[in-house]
């Protein structure tokens, strides 16, 4: 079990998501970088998909009943167990009574999993806090004070990584992967046009304080929509970006509701998806464009090194 | 038939150039929602449907090269699904001026009164068209000519639960409080959406709506 001693700013129980459940509208969710999640996932020998911890800006302090392996990735953060530095992507050992405290840095979000995951109960196929319909991590919410979460049964080979742990910290560590700064890299929508492209990619837009998971809300230099026509409502997915009459882009993230009206100008690409995540309130960003055939490609190499890392892994502890 | 990619991990099929009456588009596009489901394509993960075209949600490294055309072959041989017996479902909403936020402004308008725009409202008889944008919202279509008024400059970013909505031909109801951008004629007591219950969902796709005004008073009877 662990102990929420400090709560921080919105601690959610995360995992990979609610998968084909969007003819219901519901949102797959799930981390808002699963990429990160995974890699967390798989350095404490856990199942990708399993649930972890996603955390946002605010200080975070856990204490740990049981002994275990952890282990985060995501933006800048200090982790410390029992104060002892754990850097990303590597695997931690944290014994019986300690604590781990999460200070962000530079903040963002970070993605924090715990040899067995967090078992709370399962809703429609996933253990993914849905904030927005008040279901699913733990009672719906974001963590409190208090809180005391479950955790699941380790795997066997957990026993094998703490044996290769003599200090605190593996001398191993996941691939890490470093995005193209403060750039996003788009491919174009089904309501793209050559003036709205232009608009878009000519300038820096700042990241808007009513941003959150389902989406960033950007503010620049007003894009204006090629007409005031209105298109029926239709399918939307992470990483589109709408363009709503207010001419101010919405780019939507992990967390976004399924169907949308606006106009479609341009999608994120999966794997920049993960450094949208990262941007906060008054950060900047710009877009750059790439073809559609780049971006697939970009998504099977980064498959191709996870599952490069984890068939390593598997072939050191089995 | 027309394809779009949405994103890199998705495409969305739009089947408006080959109807043009809109329930049998509908029908159209369930069924062939329904085929490409039934498929169970190598990589595929997910398949909805809205007003005029189904979407398609996979995981590129594990797509067939040639998933394209494969989705074409489906939806050409999916044709269009006779509906059997429609399900029935009343909505009760309250119209009341504490719920019925844009009422007024819809009045400006469509030069209607708040009454003429309740009266149309709640006599119309509605199509589940499909269920998104959040868990349990149906977008109704069958919403009278009248009544159609463009979305919010700017979305909210707080609407109830419960709120009845219009936005252009389409209808809805809120389930749960969320930002929004269509306009509130009022609210519903009934739950759209039990997380608890099996299944969840009161409504779903091709079901036959109507909204019948309540009271106040008959409003806070049903919450108790």
């Amino acid at each position: 079990m662990i102990e929420v001693i400090s709560a921080g700013f919105q601690t959610t129980v995360q995992d990979c998501g609610r998968i084909g459940l969007r003819k219901f509208g519901i949102t797959p969710g799930g981390a808002l970088d699963p990429i990160s999640l995974r890699l967390a996932n798989l350095l404490v020998r856990n199942l990708e998909w399993t649930a972890g911890l996603e955390c946002v800006s605010g200080r975070l302090r856990l204490r740990f009943h049981d002994e275990r392996l952890m282990a985060w990735s995501g933006g800048e953060f200090e982790i410390r167990v029992g104060g002892n530095l754990v850097p990303i992507l590597h695997c931690a050992r944290v014994s019986i009574d300690a604590d781990v405290e999460i200070l962000p840095q530079r903040g963002g979000r970070a993605w924090l999993a715990i040899s067995g995951g967090i078992n709370v109960p399962e809703i429609l196929g996933s253990r993914a806090t849905d904030l927005r319909a008040h279901f699913g991590g733990w009672e719906g919410r974001a963590l409190r004070d208090g809180d005391e979460l479950p955790l699941g049964m380790e795997s066997e080979s957990c026993a094998r990584v703490r044996d290769e742990i003599p200090d605190h910290v593996s001398d191993w560590s996941a691939p890490r992967f470093i995005g193209p700064g403060k750039i996003l890299r788009i491919i174009r929508g089904k309501n793209w046009d050559d003036d709205i492209g232009a608009k878009l990619l000519a300038q820096k837009f700042r990241v808007a304080m009513n941003s959150d998971r389902m989406g960033l809300r950007l503010e620049g230099e007003e894009i204006a929509p090629a007409s005031r026509r209105e298109l029926v409502s239709e399918a939307v997915t992470p990483g589109t970006i709408q363009l709503p009459p207010s001419g101010a882009p919405v780019v939507l993230l992990q967390g976004c509701q399924t169907i949308g009206g606006y106009p479609k100008i341009a999608h994120v690409i999966t794997v920049d998806l993960g450094y949208a995540a990262q941007l906060q309130p008054l950060h900047e960003v710009r877009f750059q464009l790439i073809e559609l055939g780049e971006a697939r490609e970009l998504l099977r190499e980064r498959e191709r090194e996870i599952a490069l890392f984890r068939a390593g892994l598997e072939a050191r502890f089995g | 038939m027309k394809i779009d990619a949405l994103g890199d991990s998705a495409l969305i099929i739009n089947l408006a150039d080959e109807i043009s009456d809109s329930s049998r588009l509908l029908a159209r596009v369930l069924s062939a929602a329904e085929k490409i489901e039934g498929a169970k394509l190598p990589g595929v993960v997910d398949v909805t449907s809205s007003y005029e075209s189904v979407a398609v949600f996979f995981n590129p490294p594990q797509i067939e090269p040639q998933i394209e055309d494969k989705i074409r072959a489906l939806i050409a041989s999916a044709g269009v699904r006779v509906s059997g017996k429609k399900r029935r479902v009343e909505i009760p909403v309250c119209y009341d001026e504490e719920f019925a936020l844009d009422l007024d402004r819809v009045a400006n308008q469509t030069s209607l009164t708040p009454d003429a725009i309740v009266a149309l409202h709640s006599s119309a008889e509605y199509t589940v068209v499909c269920i998104g944008f959040m868990p349990g919202f149906p977008f109704l279509a069958g919403l009278p000519q009248q009544l159609r008024v463009p979305r919010l400059e700017s979305p909210r970013t707080k609407v109830s639960a419960g709120s009845v909505a219009i936005a252009n031909a389409q209808a809805g109801v809120y389930p749960l409080e969320s930002p929004g951008g269509w306009n509130v004629l009022g609210r519903t007591p009934l739950q759209l959406f039990r997380v608890n219950e099996s299944p969840p969902m009161l409504l779903r796709p091709g079901d036959c709506v109507r909204f019948r005004k309540i009271t106040r008073d008959e409003f806070q009877a049903y919450e108790r």
